[in-house]
């Protein structure tokens, strides 16, 4: 009994990392209508940010954390601008080529600036663990529900009451008619770039915390799960990038404790397929009805 | 100095000129018809004026101040608002949402203010609520404001597009056949309403339209479009007895 509860906690932990990633897929799509497949490396610029603030600069804890947030959300405004943007009537398939293209350039520059051998990296979460009855939660577990539960109300807090919250829905429902009612339609979309990634630098720095170690390619794993919960949830739906992170951590903690580590990813996939069998646009998608 | 100056507009897609040699001149206040069979450019000149198009030639002075070349949302803040032929609604938000958010350029606490939810970001969100629900109030949808909009029946969808365009405080509302597809009854309720518009907030209004009934029980003055072009334009008595329009509207 212990074991299991345990195990959901471990899937929680993950899965709250991959609902944050998956919050800056969604959103990414909900208003600019592409796939920032760029956005997994976002998180491993978090990480290595964190790495040269901390350990090069020795910058003090908080402000490494806030340095490399907003390093991450500069990152996003710039991708957006430079490679994005250009080509925002383009077809969907040079836009996809495009941000896959920007994602092998970062784990590129990763790879030249900080060589491909793996570095150790101490972890900054320092609270010991806590004993509920005889079920321990480890410092980082209680420290990522923390964050992300933080996270993910006051986002949901700014989308729904705020004026550029509001922008955000509308740009994203109707982009023309949001600009006939005076909004800056790139000022929002490099917004919606900026908290994307400032939230992917979140879950890197959570990510780093937890394995320990800084590589080229840490981004791409946890980014291709998160956007499998992206499109689980319902792609352009928020609650739905929350609930489907959160689920899918817990499915994989699950199938590795209790069927099998090896079949672990092939269980999440196949509960994807299942799911978009069931219901095509996700677990809280909108069903789009095209008028003509 | 007439509020909307428009001499010898015109648009070319490739080698089709949509619209061409179009001149418009409204005064503060007046209420205009721009009419013209199917495929003239009425919804043209609209997008004309509104920026979602850049003019090949001509210029649009509102005030006295050069539009063209502006951004749609510029031309926005400047005070030109719209509505849409094809009802164009927000339509996964409120109704009163849809109306808060065309309040945008008069809000102005700062992002961190939302973010914080500091005082004055609770002052004004409060204010915003209660200046769209005013609005409702006179389009009589204060009873939907939390239905969304997609939900809302389809002479209300209309209404509260005419609604959120005066939201941005607009100087010209521009409206695109408010009447299509309404049967009299709700025809005759949006005259009601557009007039209800002018004498509250003073709109100067164009408006589109194919209902004649409608065009010359409220129009001051019309402009008839044909093939892109002017076609004659004055007051409604004159212009709808002219036999070019006659013409053009029922054939030789």
């Amino acid at each position: 009994m212990e074991s299991i509860i345990e195990q959901i906690i471990n899937g929680l932990r993950t899965g709250s990392i991959y609902a944050l990633i998956a919050l800056g897929y969604t959103m990414v799509y909900g208003i600019a209508k592409m796939i920032n497949f760029a956005h997994g490396d976002i998180i491993m610029v978090g990480a290595y940010s964190l790495y040269v603030f901390i350990s090069k600069l020795h910058i003090p804890v908080f402000f490494a954390v806030l340095l490399s947030i907003l390093v991450c959300a500069l990152l996003g405004i710039a991708m957006e601008k430079v490679a994005y943007k250009p080509l925002r009537n383009a077809p969907p398939l040079a836009v996809l080529i495009t941000a896959i293209g920007m994602s092998f350039l970062l784990q590129s520059l990763a790879l030249l600036i900080f060589k491909a051998n793996p570095i150790p990296f101490k972890s900054i979460i320092k609270l010991a663990p806590v004993k509920v009855g005889s079920i321990t939660i480890a410092g980082i577990s209680i420290i990522t529900f923390l964050v992300t539960t933080i996270i993910m109300l006051s986002l949901t807090l700014f989308i729904h009451y705020t004026r550029s919250g509001r922008a955000m829905r509308a740009v994203s429902e109707d982009r023309e008619a949001a600009q006939l009612m005076g909004i800056d339609v790139n000022h929002t979309i490099s917004m919606v770039f900026a908290i994307g990634s400032a939230l992917g630098a979140v879950a890197g720095i959570l990510y780093v915390c937890q394995y320990q170690t800084l590589q080229p390619t840490l981004g791409a794993l946890p980014g291709i799960k998160a956007f499998v919960a992206a499109v689980f949830g319902g792609i352009g739906s928020v609650p739905g990038a929350m609930l489907g992170g959160i689920l899918l951590g817990v499915i994989e903690s699950i199938s590795k404790a209790y069927i099998s580590s090896e079949l672990a990813d092939a269980i999440v996939f196949g509960v994807l397929v299942l799911v978009l069998l069931l219901k095509p646009s996700g677990l809280l998608g909108k069903n789009r009805i095209e008028k003509v | 100095m007439a509020l909307l100056d428009v001499k010898d507009l015109g648009i070319s897609f490739g080698g089709l000129k949509a619209v061409e040699h179009v001149n418009l001149s409204i005064e503060k206040g007046e209420l205009f018809g721009l009419i013209g069979p199917n495929g003239a450019g009425k919804t043209t000149v609209f997008n004309l004026l509104t920026g979602v198009y850049q003019p090949t030639c001509g210029t649009i002075l509102l005030n006295g101040k050069k539009l063209e070349g502006k951004s749609p949302a510029e031309i926005s803040r400047r005070g030109v608002a719209r509505t849409f032929q094809n009802i164009r609604l927000f339509k996964r938000m409120t109704v009163l949402e849809n109306v808060m958010v065309a309040f945008h350029n008069q809000v102005t606490y700062s992002l961190l203010d939302g973010m914080l939810h500091t005082k004055r970001y609770r002052e004004a969100e409060k204010q915003v609520r209660r200046q769209a629900a005013t609005i409702l109030d006179v389009f009589g949808l204060e009873d939907e404001k939390d239905t969304l909009a997609v939900n809302l029946p389809y002479g209300k969808q209309r209404k509260l597009e005419i609604a959120r365009a005066l939201a941005t405080s607009p100087q010209l509302l521009l409206l695109d056949e408010p009447a299509a597809g309404m049967n009299p009854n709700e025809t005759k309720e949006l005259m009601d309403t557009i007039q209800l518009v002018r004498k509250q907030y003073g709109t100067t209004i164009l408006l589109i339209e194919h209902d004649m009934k409608l065009v010359s029980g409220i129009c001051e003055k019309l402009l008839v479009l044909n093939f892109g072009t002017e076609l004659a334009s004055g007051v409604p008595e004159e212009v709808l007895k002219n036999p070019e329009v006659v013409t053009a509207y029922l054939g030789e």
